[in-house]
């Protein structure tokens, strides 16, 4: 493999290197959503409706905030180490930096959600009419997402402490507005209306979909199409941010 | 190309006029110079006289850039000089959490290049298996140019490669930056410890964003007639003012 092909995958196998080194962080990405969903099933224990309801939507949710931290503090890293300075005078261009983060984090996202969903649609009894391979394929569109918007709050903290701050505050108003407390459609028109922006609400929608309809509709294919969207969006915003010259 | 400590006709590096604005501070206040090619060129000044951003205008990753930056031919940060010019940062630019071995392999899958003996030649390659944290400061200084050696580059700018080294591996890497010289490559080398100024075939003094002088160690000597290099420098700048 050559050309830029073999610098995305060089990028991708760089990242996930990375990884391996801290396996710490592997074992808490992969064990937290098992054992949420865990925690949820027994909160539920005499509620099982309330448990499809909730336990589904929040199998998209992890992968989103899990994606988020670790590009937002990789890329903070890359940007105050030097490294991007660095990389940016190489032959990588930005496109391929972006791509090899996205196949390192779509593949750890998806080996997340699968063991999540795994855990969750077996032994806990989640109830989804849909197809299983969706719900991972919602998820890896939903880390994509949670991966463009790490990537642009790397560009606007200066610190550690600050990007972690972000998650917060872009990710909590999401989850109040995203359908999981109250459906969009009961809650007041102006909320409901900001709740359409948002792109959670596309990804809560979608879980909402595959736990009530047996087949594939036109409506969860549009969910997944619009999470993926924010994610394009979020990513071109983020390698606008990627600056070659800077002061 | 360069004969040993001799002039040489060709130029790999041209600035005129060049001048850098970081924030209210006048980086760079008008730096004109020449690097002839397959030379060692030193950059000295003390700390904040403009060496980095020099050296980050050559690397073309400076923002605000005015006036005339030719390396190799074409203008600095043009996309294709990405091949052709190793830059190493003034902060180990190399991955922390990875092997010395990992990260040279990666600069070099980015390179489409091989390692070779690169580790070899900056004398890590008992540390090849380590975890870059792990390692003291002055090793990771060395990852971070074994980095920027990868793929050959024609030209080499090396921001401060020999800082906090002890004095013997500082020797070896100032001979190793002669090999480097001899197989053709250019080397801009900032430092401001003056006493290196004495392995370089030009000195390029600079002193608060302007250029004192360019001259070989030798003129240096002559004109000032001392062979202590702060003295040297001390009395070229009372001989301007």
């Amino acid at each position: 493999m050559r050309g830029s092909a073999a610098r995305t995958v060089a990028t991708a196998g760089r990242v996930l290197g990375q990884l391996r080194h801290d396996p710490r962080t592997i074992a808490l990405m992969m064990a937290v959503p098992c054992v949420l969903e865990t925690l949820l099933r027994l909160v539920y224990s005499h509620h099982l409706i309330a448990f499809d309801h909730a336990g589904a939507p929040l199998l998209a949710i992890f992968p989103l905030t899990a994606v988020f931290l670790v590009t937002s503090i990789a890329l903070l890293r890359e940007r105050t180490s030097g490294t991007l300075e660095r990389l940016l005078t190489t032959p990588l261009g930005r496109l391929e930096l972006l791509l090899g983060y996205a196949l390192a984090f779509g593949a750890l996202a998806a080996v997340q959600a699968l063991l999540a969903s795994a855990l969750t649609l077996g032994p806990l009894g989640l109830d989804v009419a849909g197809s299983d391979v969706l719900v991972i394929v919602l998820a890896v569109s939903v880390a994509l997402l949670g991966m463009g918007m790490g990537l642009l709050a790397s560009a606007f903290a200066r610190s550690e402490f600050q990007v972690v701050q972000f998650l917060p505050a872009t990710i909590l108003p999401q989850l109040l507005l995203c359908g999981l407390l109250l459906e969009r459609s009961q809650m007041p028109s102006a909320l409901h209306f900001v709740s359409d922006l948002l792109p959670m609400s596309y990804a809560v929608d979608g879980m909402h979909h595959l736990t009530r309809e047996a087949s594939a509709t036109g409506a969860l294919w549009g969910d997944i199409a619009i999470v993926l969207a924010f994610a394009a969006a979020a990513l071109l915003a983020g390698a606008a941010t990627l600056r070659r010259r800077t002061a | 190309m360069a004969g040993e400590h001799g002039r040489v006709d060709t130029t790999a590096v041209s600035a005129e006029q060049v001048e850098v604005r970081r924030g209210h501070v006048q980086a760079l206040a008008g730096v004109s110079l020449a690097v002839p090619a397959g030379s060692v060129t030193g950059l000295f000044g003390p700390s904040g006289s403009g060496k980095s951003t020099l050296m980050r205008s050559l690397a073309g990753v400076q923002a605000g850039v005015k006036g005339r930056l030719t390396v190799l031919g074409r203008p600095a940060g043009d996309g294709t000089l990405r091949r052709e010019v190793g830059y190493m940062t003034q902060a180990p630019s190399v991955y922390e959490d990875l092997t010395v071995a990992e990260n040279m392999r990666y600069f070099a899958r980015l390179h489409d290049a091989q390692e070779g003996d690169l580790l070899q030649r900056v004398d890590l390659a008992g540390q090849a298996h380590q975890l870059v944290r792990d390692l003291s400061g002055g090793q990771r200084a060395r990852v971070s140019l074994a980095a920027a050696l990868i793929g050959r580059p024609r030209l080499l700018l090396l921001d401060e490669p020999t800082v906090g080294l002890d004095p013997l591996l500082r020797r070896d890497l100032w001979l190793l930056f002669r090999e480097l010289a001899g197989e053709g490559a250019t080397l801009v080398v900032s430092s401001h410890v003056l006493d290196e100024a004495r392995h370089c075939d030009e000195l390029v003094l600079l002193r608060e964003g302007r250029l004192v002088a360019q001259l070989t160690p030798a003129e240096l000597v002559s004109r000032t007639g001392t062979e202590d290099m702060d003295e040297a420098f001390v009395r070229l700048i009372e001989e301007r003012s």
